[in-house]
């Protein structure tokens, strides 16, 4: 199913087209990774609404991206619980191996290291959601395996991209 | 051994089918409600039960139900509140991924109490598993005739939707729940009107937690007394409890309603880790005031919690030990809060980006004489002065952290640093 028609489905569950951009946005996402200008007025459009609260929506939910986010989306919860159980050592060590800092994304574009609030999974904390898995009970051990696996699960050209900018004359 | 409820199929293989489910008894207080009792019965039924709503605030179920005008022209609508967001809670996952038809079954005896025909189920975004499993227990419910028109060969006619929220905390405020639902920012609306008035669409709404709804066909095949008979008879029932943090045995339990909260945390969960003592409780999710360990003995129902100064809240019980620093407890709290304010009214959204900076300093030893007055007068002018409970939570946090750790926040300002670095 296209975009439009996973679009039309959504909204025929509610008496009101407004009540369809949020279900509309995340069907987007999916398609486009983000949302940019463009596929937010698409969006508008499809739903015949204002252009305004389709933006002031993507701006509000803090799940909606109007920025690229890398291949993996690493969100680590660092609420109480997951603070109480560590997360903090956890978020210094992916920052070190990863060689970034959190709301940012690694050069060849596989990974975006973001804290979140509370995932609601406090009993296996600390806990990270990469995509639509939670995992749980996290140490450094844990978290360098998890990396490694997604490193390898993602298609070779990205992992060959190069990591330093070429050099002048290339 | 208290005999689990709530939690009874769980460990079940496939607990999340419909096959699971019926061989369990499930869908029979569907039937029964459709074959023997009126709408009124079973808000009656509910009522007699003092069922109490497992969201946070505790109010009496059937009451609410029992606000929807009967003979309003409008469609009425049941929403469900599953953006389980309080720091701290994860119970509503649980009964979502490993139970789902339980909701499914609850929240269409519930319709036909109220007089509804359409349900929005409001889950987080987050909840990837369980919005799939609430999809295909929907289906199944379906495809079954527990749902759609004419249900069991009666007159009634239920639809249930799915309405996948987007990471906004304040959606767990039920009047924000339904700005969302309608396509807007999630920001509180001013009451009255009530949404058992003028809710979604500006139609009669009953808008009801996961667990509560998970609760009624229970009461409906067990009876009011077999509830009100668990726990204290003004907050009874079987009781989720979500146990987390610096605690040996971190997990759901599924006790009744009032039990000591030492026996909670020290019998069930296990106690402190090894070597470690315990020194604070938060009882309820992070909006409900922390109990130092002394205070231990409390019950954990509505009316003991309110009584000691604290709240059942959502029943997210996070232990804090003796390592740990009260002022980063909570400053990390009010930065929750400060981010999840929706920034409709300015004591909340002011008051706490204040407050932030002033318990930053401090815990970074840069704190003012001065500081702590300055969060105290803080706390009051948020405390009652904004639309919702979000910047009450907040304030009452904080309020219970300077009242019982006073020394340490004092200890951080007279050493210029943080005592447990």
């Amino acid at each position: 199913m296209g975009m439009r028609e996973q679009i039309e489905t959504a909204a025929a569950r509610y008496p009101d087209r407004r009540s369809a951009i949020m279900p509309a946005l995340l069907i987007a996402q999916q398609a486009h990774g983000h949302l940019p200008g463009p596929v937010l007025e698409e969006v508008a459009d499809i739903l015949g609404v204002e252009r305004i609260w389709v933006y002031e929506l993507a701006t509000f939910y803090t799940l909606f991206h109007t920025e690229p986010v890398g291949r993996f989306h690493l969100q680590l919860c660092d609420n109480l619980s997951c603070m109480l159980c560590g997360a903090e050592r956890l978020l210094a060590h992916m920052e070190t191996v990863l060689g970034i800092g959190k709301g940012e994304t690694t050069a060849d574009g596989l990974f975006t290291l973001s804290t979140v609030e509370c995932l609601g999974a406090c009993e296996m904390a600390p806990v990270m959601q990469v995509g639509d898995h939670y995992h749980g009970n996290l140490n450094i051990a844990r978290v360098d395996e998890l990396l490694d696996r997604l490193r390898a699960s993602a298609p070779r050209v990205e992992t060959i991209a190069p990591a330093a900018a070429p050099s002048p004359g290339e | 051994m208290f005999d689990p409820v709530l939690l009874k199929n769980i460990d079940l293989p496939d607990s999340h089918l419909l096959s699971t489910y019926e061989a369990g008894g499930g869908y029979r207080a569907l039937a029964k409600v459709l074959r023997e009792h009126t709408p009124d019965e079973v808000i009656e039924l509910v009522k007699q039960s003092n069922l109490r709503g497992r969201g946070g605030a505790g109010f009496p179920t059937g009451m609410k139900w029992s606000f929807v005008p009967k003979r309003a022209d409008k469609e009425k609508y049941l929403c469900c509140n599953a953006d389980e967001g309080e720091p701290g809670t994860f119970k509503d996952r649980i009964i979502m991924e490993r139970d789902p038809h339980q909701l499914v079954e609850g929240l269409a005896v519930s319709g036909y109490a109220i007089g509804a025909r359409t349900a929005y189920v409001y889950v987080r975004g987050e909840y990837v598993t369980a919005i799939r499993r609430l999809e295909q227990a929907i289906a199944e419910a379906h495809a079954k005739g527990y749902l759609g028109t004419g249900i069991l060969g009666s007159d009634f006619d239920f639809t249930i939707h799915i309405h996948c929220g987007a990471g906004a905390y304040i959606c767990g405020e039920e009047t924000a729940m339904l700005e969302s639902l309608e396509g807007k920012r999630a920001q509180p609306r001013l009451k009255p009107p009530f949404p058992a008035v003028a809710g979604l669409y500006a139609s009669p709404t009953v808008i009801n937690n996961v667990e509560t709804l998970a609760c009624v066909p229970h009461i409906v095949m067990r009876g009011s007394e077999w509830f009100r008979d668990i726990g204290p008879d003004k907050s009874p029932g079987p009781k989720l409890y979500c146990v987390s943090g610096q605690v040996r045995r971190p997990g759901l339990y599924e006790l009744p309603m009032g039990i000591p909260l030492r026996e909670l945390v020290e019998e069930h969960a296990g106690g402190a880790l090894p070597g470690r003592r315990i020194k604070a409780v938060i009882p309820g999710g992070v909006s409900a005031p922390v109990i130092p360990a002394s205070g231990l003995e409390v019950g954990m129902d509505f009316d003991s919690l309110a009584a000691a100064g604290s709240m059942l809240g959502s029943a997210g019980v996070v232990v804090i030990d003796d390592t740990t620093c009260m002022v980063k407890v909570a400053t990390r709290i009010v930065e929750f809060f400060h981010h999840e304010s929706c920034g409709k009214c300015t004591p909340c959204r002011e008051g706490l980006n204040w407050a932030v900076k002033v318990m930053r300093r401090i815990e970074a030893g840069e704190g003012a004489p001065g500081d702590l007055e300055q969060l105290d007068m803080l706390c009051k002018g948020i405390f009652g002065n904004t639309f919702c409970a979000l910047g009450d939570g907040a304030a009452m946090g904080l309020r219970a952290a300077l009242k019982h750790f006073r020394d340490e926040f004092a200890a951080h300002v007279e050493e210029r640093r943080c005592p447990f670095h």
